[in-house]
């Protein structure tokens, strides 16, 4: 008869007490995910930006950096010559062809690090899933930024001389 | 002539009707369970296919008819066909001597509302709910695979030793009613009160036993997916898992309107004497709430370590069923109960 003080039932009523209070007391914690998201994190690195300046032009200058940053091998940048009639970005030259595979990119943030300009920045944008495989390239269209007034869209003719610099004295280095 | 033949066709459509409510059932069975024990475990729980995910067994259902057959290679092919029936088909027989309710007068007709009314009822459920131990142990040894056996002979041992203590905490309902008979055990409490209030220790040693006997957790050792897999289904797929997860299921039911007609007076409630349809939905309350009990106890309690199952049977089980035969006895001795 021993066997008796093995088999106390106030642990299994506490239990069941425990149990009980959860389902009648306790909040549901799930979320509910499509409609529902939870924030993400400050720094979370997500889908990337490519950034523009305060007036419009963008601010990659086509150097490439990211490109030999990248331990994923995951971008490839394309810059051409640029002027004061057709500019895109300051200085000689802009990103013409800028593209992100999704499929290989790490979400490491080297980019961002390697970047003079801080033009291409992670963003918070977490659902990237594809249906087909030409899918996983973001190209330049999609990762810059877009603009809200007409006159701030890139190319643009702009006045000479002022934006001869790639890299700005840094007045707004957002 | 006439006579007879309405007496066949009043026991196919009783028979059609119990089993349409059980198959149903097991399939909302199944989602009573997962809505609760997410809630339980402050989940949510399906609530995606139709409002509030009801019709998430309906999925579930055409899923598994979808799904392929694999069958073990060395497998032998009778006894792994023949064991989910063999579990099957006993959850379901085993409610035939359950009465839902009383009499009800039908088309002029006067009909019980029970399958059948054995005067050897309870024998009959006991020797029925033990046959579906035979489909366990058969898919177990049939499966050749190593966790299926040993999930296999883990219920034969449980069944052993929980059969037992199921069968003594019996006695005292029996007993009291003087009966075997379903319905004469429930005439016994509907003249005095539920049998829970003049036995309540056999009504938690027989919960128990049941619990053991429909392997649920605690005593899920059959299954146990820590250690065996999945247990005996281990090498089941498709439909033929289906009919184990059915049994296993409208088990549950079955044997909560066991527990019910034993011990919570089966379909007696307030007013069932002037209105007999009022009993199957006494009966059914009853069924629900025990149900809910097992998934309460499956979410809160751990599984028991197979030894200390064995020894919770056979030395603190079945000491305790004895004792309460002896009070019982000795009650009806001495007070005429």
């Amino acid at each position: 008869m021993a066997n008796f003080e093995r088999f106390n039932p106030i642990p299994i009523l506490k239990g069941l007490y425990t149990t009980f209070h959860s389902t009648f007391f306790e909040p549901v914690v799930t979320v509910q995910y499509p409609e529902e998201k939870r924030p993400v994190s400050k720094r979370f690195r997500g889908r990337h930006h490519l950034r523009r300046y305060d007036n419009g032009l963008e601010k990659c200058i086509g150097c490439a950096l990211c490109a030999a940053a990248c331990p994923a091998d995951a971008i490839f940048v394309e810059a051409s010559e640029n002027n004061d009639d057709v500019r895109f970005s300051p200085g000689e030259r802009y990103a013409s062809t800028y593209e992100i595979n999704m499929m290989r990119c790490i979400f490491c943030g080297y980019c961002e690090d390697a970047c003079p300009t801080q033009a291409i920045e992670l963003g918070d944008q977490y659902e990237l899933s594809f249906t087909e495989r030409v899918q996983a390239i973001y190209t330049r269209d999609m990762l810059l930024d877009t603009v809200d007034e007409l006159e701030k869209a890139t190319p643009r003719k702009v006045e000479p001389g002022a934006f001869d610099r790639s890299i700005p004295m840094m007045e707004n280095p957002d | 002539m006439n006579e007879t033949l309405a007496f066949i066709l009043e026991w196919v459509i009783k028979g059609a009707v119990l089993i349409a409510i059980l198959l149903t059932g097991f399939a909302y069975t199944t989602y009573f369970e997962r809505r609760f024990l997410a809630r339980i475990q402050i989940r949510v729980g399906p609530n995606r296919a139709g409002p509030f995910g009801l019709l998430q067994p309906v999925a579930d259902g055409i899923k598994l008819i979808f799904k392929e057959e694999v069958e073990p290679a060395e497998a032998y092919r009778f006894a792994f066909l023949l064991a989910p029936v063999m579990t099957m088909v006993p959850a379901v027989v085993i409610m035939a001597v359950i009465p839902w309710g009383d009499k009800v007068v039908m088309f002029g007709r006067e009909i019980a509302l029970a399958v059948t009314d054995l005067n050897v009822g309870v024998l009959y459920l006991l020797s029925i709910a033990s046959i579906s131990v035979y489909g366990i142990v058969l898919a177990g040894w049939s499966s050749n695979n190593k966790y299926a056996m040993m999930g296999g002979i883990r219920s034969t041992a449980q069944m052993i030793s929980y059969e037992l203590a199921l069968g003594l905490s019996f006695v005292p309902p029996i007993l009291l009613a003087g009966s075997l008979s379903m319905s004469e055990i429930i005439q016994g409490q509907q003249s005095s009160a539920w049998y829970i209030v003049y036995a309540p220790l056999a009504a938690i040693v027989c919960f128990i036993a049941l619990l053991a006997e429909v392997n649920r957790a605690p005593f899920d050792m059959v299954e146990a997916e820590q250690e065996l897999v999945a247990g005996y289904v281990t090498e089941y797929s498709g439909m033929k898992f289906a009919l184990f997860f059915m049994g296993e299921y409208i088990k549950m039911a079955a044997v909560s309107a066991i527990f019910a007609t034993m011990f919570l007076g089966g379909f007696d409630g307030p007013g069932v004497d002037t209105y007999a349809w009022l009993g199957p939905i006494y009966l059914f309350l009853k069924i629900f709430g025990l149900l809910g009990l097992m998934i309460w106890i499956r979410a809160t309690l751990p599984r028991l370590r197979y030894d200390r199952l064995m020894a919770f049977g056979w030395k603190v089980l079945i000491p305790i069923a004895l004792l309460n035969v002896f009070i019982t006895a000795a009650l009806i001795v001495g007070l005429g109960i």
